[in-house]
């Protein structure tokens, strides 16, 4: 509507419109997208992980200027940048810190769509594609975590690359042509410095672009898992829709500047976050001669590695740990209640889901633990509830997911 | 109910991350104390860089530290610095090196001494701290004739010994259970008495540790102070950006019924 108005202008912006449709996206995309009114705290992670990617983006190719991949040199120019390069620390800062808070926010915009069902039909590929740009982002961090080049990245590198040891056949050529040489050095660096900064960026930016894409065709759900373009107006607008702009993107500003005074308090007063998110072995260099006490990655691969290293044998571990992670992939089929949110569901989901929540948080604790006595044990009790859930979701969500949901979706004014 | 099950899920998810964050600090023996240094103190890190070019500066190099940096963060004048800082033969813009030769510390003590610029970071400070007041004789270290209780059979001779005198430990002898269920007797640390008494009494040496400590760690990394100081400011305008942010959603959303 707007569109036409605009053409029916004269001027740049009539001549911009007739060979670029700047109006027509605005329309499609923010003025006249009409999102749920009904969006509460859980909304905003997802307009925060754009902000963070971007937020990455910038100060890498910053951080690019002055990082120099290398065995000999990599730690040097990482030292150099945080000491000599003028506010390089708040580079080097920002970037680590923003991969840690990548991840939190990530995590909360995951655990939203556990909350409210919003991989369920028709948003299944939505949330697959929302899995793909994770796992993109756990390859791009693993390398992020390499590149410094200290102690941690070392042996850090050293387990994750082993891994890829444990598939059959395959396994020890692969090892060996992922760090391009026997052992790691100069050759993985270079490579995964390529991947870092190159190839996995490019790979994130078209995933996100997916992802929206595919969010606007089949639209935002809500706390309350109705479809709202089901109630239509006399207009031809959801009766419980709002444009996105101004009131979502104004809304997602305060999301902004509260996440951006967190991330200010990490970056300025804790950077290294009591060393989760930068680990105290990694102002150390590499040492291939000097194992840190305790490997352990970094607190977002952890729920991972607890399911690794909860099983004694090497190659179950890995295959565990690998469809503990593919089994997100399948949710959207696992679940089969009618309903979506949990707000209409009956008391065993809730049940369900809560130990969910609670083991993934639990074996994330594990993960930082050394892996001995009870935390052992602890290890593969979570292991255990944590496939668990995906067993018996199919089931718990047939039988208590189907009650009565309400016409409209909830909505209180302020 | 149903945003109580949020809520709740939500203030779990906090406590457990919160719990997270001390997840990775490893147990404390009795004997290992907190440093308690204040990085913003300049007056300790002047005199913990006074210490160190004097005890420590022959053997450890602060590579990624340079004179001029360090006289300018400390606020030493630039005849202070180039009289009492700058080694012999040094420029103030060179990085700190230590004064004898890798090949000859090689020699002498087995290893190279470690460049210290990361030491407080990679360590901590409460760790330094604690290597720097419990070296105690030892006959059995037949090198220094010291050890160490926060490094057992350390290299490094006891450089100090001079300023804290040397210690004598005492040692309980405590039964644990071995690998194997027998019991094995292990010594246990009790206390330190005072041995060769030093120039400083045991509180001064203390002070004398952490004005050291509180330089190494300015030194692991030296934005700290001026990045804490520029925090604040950063932190209240971000708080003031979301409360505006905050009203003019607020006048928008009066329209959403």
């Amino acid at each position: 509507m707007s569109a036409t108005m605009d053409k029916s202008a004269g001027g740049f912006r009539a001549w911009l419109n007739k060979r670029l449709p700047v109006d027509q996206f605005v329309a499609d995309q923010l003025t006249g997208y009409y999102a749920p009114k009904n969006f509460n705290i859980w909304y905003f992670f997802g307009s925060l992980a754009l902000l963070v990617f971007v937020m990455q983006i910038v100060t890498g190719i910053f951080i690019t200027m002055h990082f120099k991949a290398g065995e000999a040199t990599a730690f040097n120019s990482v030292e150099y940048l945080r000491r000599e390069v003028p506010y390089g620390w708040l580079l080097q800062y920002m970037h680590a810190v923003g991969a840690s808070f990548f991840f939190i926010v990530v995590y909360l915009h995951m655990a939203r769509a556990f909350l409210y069902g919003s991989y369920k039909g028709p948003r299944e590929l939505l949330w697959v594609i929302g899995m793909l740009i994770y796992l993109a982002l756990m390859a791009e961090a693993f390398m992020g975590y390499v590149l410094p080049y200290g102690n941690m990245s070392y042996w850090g590198a050293q387990v994750i690359i082993n891994l890829f040891g444990t598939i059959p056949g395959i396994g020890p050529d692969l090892v060996e042509w992922i760090r391009g040489d026997y052992g790691i050095g100069d050759a993985t660096l270079t490579r995964f410095f390529s991947l870092h900064v190159v190839a996995l960026p490019f790979i994130i930016a078209l995933l996100i672009l997916l992802h929206l894409v595919a969010l606007r065709q089949v639209g935002s759900n809500n706390p309350d898992g109705i479809e709202i373009k089901e109630k239509l107006g006399s207009d031809g607008k959801p009766l419980d829709g709002i444009s996105f702009h101004p009131y979502y993107t104004l809304k997602d500003i305060v999301g902004v500047g509260l996440f951006l005074t967190a991330f200010a308090i990490v970056v300025f007063f804790a950077p290294t976050f009591g060393g989760l998110f930068m680990e105290a072995p990694n102002f150390e260099p590499a040492n291939p001669s000097s194992t840190p006490e305790h490997i352990a990655p970094v607190w977002y691969f952890t729920p991972y590695y607890a399911i690794l290293r909860a099983v004694p044998d090497q190659k179950m571990g890995a295959l565990l740990m690998a469809l503990s992670v593919a089994a997100f992939l399948f949710l959207p089929w696992l679940d089969r209640a009618k309903n979506k949110s949990i707000r209409y569901r009956g008391l065993a989901s809730k049940l369900l889901l809560g130990m969910f929540f609670v083991t993934f948080l639990m074996l994330m604790w594990l993960g930082l633990k050394p892996a001995d006595g009870i935390y052992v044990l602890l290890a593969r009790i979570f292991t255990v509830s944590y496939f668990a859930f995906f067993l018996l979701l199919p089931f718990v969500s047939k039988a208590d997911g189907n009650g009565p949901v309400p016409d409209r979706v909830t909505y209180h004014a302020h | 109910m149903r945003t109580k099950f949020a809520t709740a899920i939500a203030t779990l998810a906090l406590l457990l991350a919160t719990g997270l964050a001390s997840a990775n600090e490893g147990e404390h023996a009795g004997w290992q104390r907190a440093a308690d240094n204040e990085v913003a103190n300049l007056p300790s890190l002047q005199r913990g860089a006074r210490h160190f070019m004097d005890y420590c500066s022959g053997c450890h190099s602060l590579k990624y530290m340079r004179y001029s940096r360090l006289a300018e963060d400390l606020k030493i004048s630039d005849s202070l610095r180039d009289s009492y800082l700058v080694k012999p033969g040094d420029k103030f813009s060179d990085y700190i090196k230590a004064s004898i030769p890798a090949a000859d510390a090689q020699e002498w003590f087995g290893k190279p001494p470690p460049d210290l610029s990361l030491v407080a970071r990679s360590r901590g400070s409460d760790w330094v701290f604690n290597f720097l007041t419990t070296f105690y004789a030892d006959a059995a270290s037949r090198q220094t004739g010291v050890n160490n209780l926060q490094l057992p059979g350390t290299a490094m001779p006891h450089v100090l010994a001079s300023v804290q005198g040397v210690k004598t430990a005492v040692w309980n002898s405590v039964e644990h259970k071995g690998e194997d269920g027998k019991a094995v007797v292990v010594p246990e640390f009790k206390t330190f008495e005072p041995g060769v008494v030093g120039s400083l009494n045991d509180e001064q040496y203390d002070e004398f540790a952490r004005d050291i400590v509180n330089f190494l760690q300015y030194v692991s990394d030296p934005s700290q102070v001026e990045r804490q100081g520029m925090g604040i400011w950063v932190v209240l305008f971000l708080l003031m950006f979301t409360g505006i942010a905050y009203m003019l959603k607020k006048e928008y959303w009066k329209d959403v019924r």
